[in-house]
């Protein structure tokens, strides 16, 4: 009687298990196709950052819209986090105005190119006053100045796999975004912050603003972006700089 | 009062305290609500100024400084943002299915609801008194619920926590960037981050009085009901009617 119960509990333990590994099979997928599985979906947190990432981009499927504000909102303070780099190379890319700086755009694009800063300035622009806040606690409301990524993405033709779009610094630091904020209208690659040009300390020449996130996403000090259709073989394959240290890929939060 | 029998333990040898779905969510969210306190402190802890509207930094004007160091040096946040996130679904997911079945079982209408005749200044106002005397609290019987644990139940279930989830989804560009009027009814970012703030701590003092009253009415019956659903074992001499 006993070897019968046994077998039975082996045989639904079995096809428990089975169903089990295939429902989170399944759930992948899907998850996959509708790109709602974050860059950093593994390990201890691997569900909370899925079930957030996922929550928010199918929510985001609504219209979304940063806040915009007005401009008597601007913040008289505005915390300066982290320096500019300290290297030559900055400082005479700085003393000549940026005329040598170059922006590269490779990876997963039709025609990979270099944009000088007069050539970003000359495309159209958009001006936008949103909140910052930093995962810290602070924050500051500013005008921003810059050209759409989305604009500069069409220009060089992203191809159809494209997932991602990493960001390197000339501060060596590197993110990444997915395609639903590089194409959103308000993530600018940005020039210009409270009046003609990017303060030093905030980016000068030029910084990312995705203002649907948190502002470790908003990289400062730009020279770079490569489009990609998976986070591995970039760093640690965590889509970013951030997760080793405890920070969320995506910081929709 | 009638009992929500869910588990053949209402028979004679005893009573059910607290519904199995109780016990579960009760023993899930305690875990989770404590790694989100200590979680939350330490992201607190990497700026423990609070600001009322839109924005706030150091080098402006706050509204209460916290007599708090600021820890940027010691990697406790990193580890405490990823564990207070995950904590926040096991709470959220547990809470969503804690309300329904609340709901559905009549639970709520039964043991959240005052009866008739306790709301009124007297009687509220005799369970009051009565929490300050050692008999009164040793009295109590696990589940069933006096006016005032009525009220109280009542109001972390159904405000406290909520607006621990409304304060908290404030303060996420993209969520804002969707339903704005979720950080604008709050008064701004800022006024969301005080307001979660505080209602963190007025649910940590509601867990450490509920805590030093279930030890004060009985700590070892207490946990008895809450783990088992019974207050007494069962078939014991003495049965208690419960619930």
């Amino acid at each position: 009687m006993s070897g019968k119960v046994s077998r039975r509990r082996l045989l639904t333990t079995g096809i428990g298990a089975l169903v089990g590994v295939g429902g989170v099979r399944l759930a992948t997928t899907l998850l996959d196709r509708h790109g709602l599985i974050p860059a950093n979906c593994r390990g201890v947190y691997g569900l909370s950052e899925t079930l957030t990432y996922a929550g928010q981009r199918l929510l985001t499927r609504l219209p979304s819209m940063a806040r915009e504000f007005d401009r008597s909102q601007i913040s008289t303070v505005i915390p300066v986090n982290g320096p500019a780099p300290k290297t030559d190379a900055y400082r005479q890319l700085l003393a000549g105005g940026f005329a040598d700086w170059r922006l590269k755009i490779d990876g997963m694009v039709d025609r990979p190119r270099s944009f000088s800063l007069a050539e970003l300035k000359a495309l159209p622009s958009r001006h936008q006053i949103t909140h910052q806040a930093c995962e810290e606690g602070w924050s500051f409301i500013a005008e921003w100045t810059g050209v759409p990524l989305a604009d500069v993405l069409r220009h060089v033709g992203i191809r159809r796999e494209a997932k991602f779009a990493f960001f390197f610094t000339i501060d060596e630091w590197w993110d990444s975004i997915d395609m639903d904020d590089a194409f959103h209208p308000q993530t600018l690659l940005a020039y210009a912050m409270n009046g003609p040009d990017m303060p030093i300390d905030h980016g000068a020449p030029l910084r990312l603003k995705v203002p649907r996130q948190l502002g470790y996403k908003n990289l400062k000090y730009l020279n770079r972006i490569t489009i990609t259709d998976s986070a591995q073989g970039i760093g640690d394959g965590l889509g970013s700089g951030s997760p080793s240290a405890g920070y969320s890929w995506y910081a929709g939060i | 009062m009638s009992e929500i029998s869910t588990a053949p333990a209402s028979t004679a040898t005893g009573s059910t305290a607290h519904p199995l779905f109780v016990r579960v969510t009760h023993w899930t969210s305690a875990g989770a609500f404590a790694i989100l306190l200590l979680s939350g402190i330490a992201i607190l802890l990497a700026h423990p100024r609070l600001y009322w509207g839109e924005t706030g930094a150091v080098g402006g004007p706050s509204l209460i400084d916290l007599p708090l160091p600021f820890v940027l040096d010691i990697p406790i946040r990193g580890p405490g943002r990823y564990l207070h996130f995950l904590a926040a679904w096991i709470c959220v997911l547990t809470g969503v299915a804690y309300v329904v079945a609340g709901i559905v079982s009549g639970h709520f209408a039964q043991r959240f609801v005052p009866r008739r005749g306790e709301l009124t200044a007297r009687a509220v106002g005799d369970v009051v008194r009565g929490h300050f005397q050692p008999a009164y609290v040793r009295g109590t019987l696990p589940g069933n619920y006096n006016v005032l644990q009525r009220l109280t139940y009542s109001v972390v279930v159904f405000a406290l926590l909520p607006l621990m989830i409304c304060s908290g989804l404030a303060m996420s560009p993209a969520v804002t960037s969707v339903v704005p009027v979720v950080v604008t009814v709050f008064g701004g970012q800022q006024s969301a981050r005080t307001i979660h703030f505080f209602v963190a701590c007025a649910l940590t003092l509601f867990v450490l009085l509920h805590i030093v009253l279930v030890w004060q009415s009985g700590f070892t019956p207490q946990m008895r009901a809450m783990i088992l659903g019974r207050a007494r074992r069962s078939g014991s001499p003495i049965e208690t009617e419960a619930a």
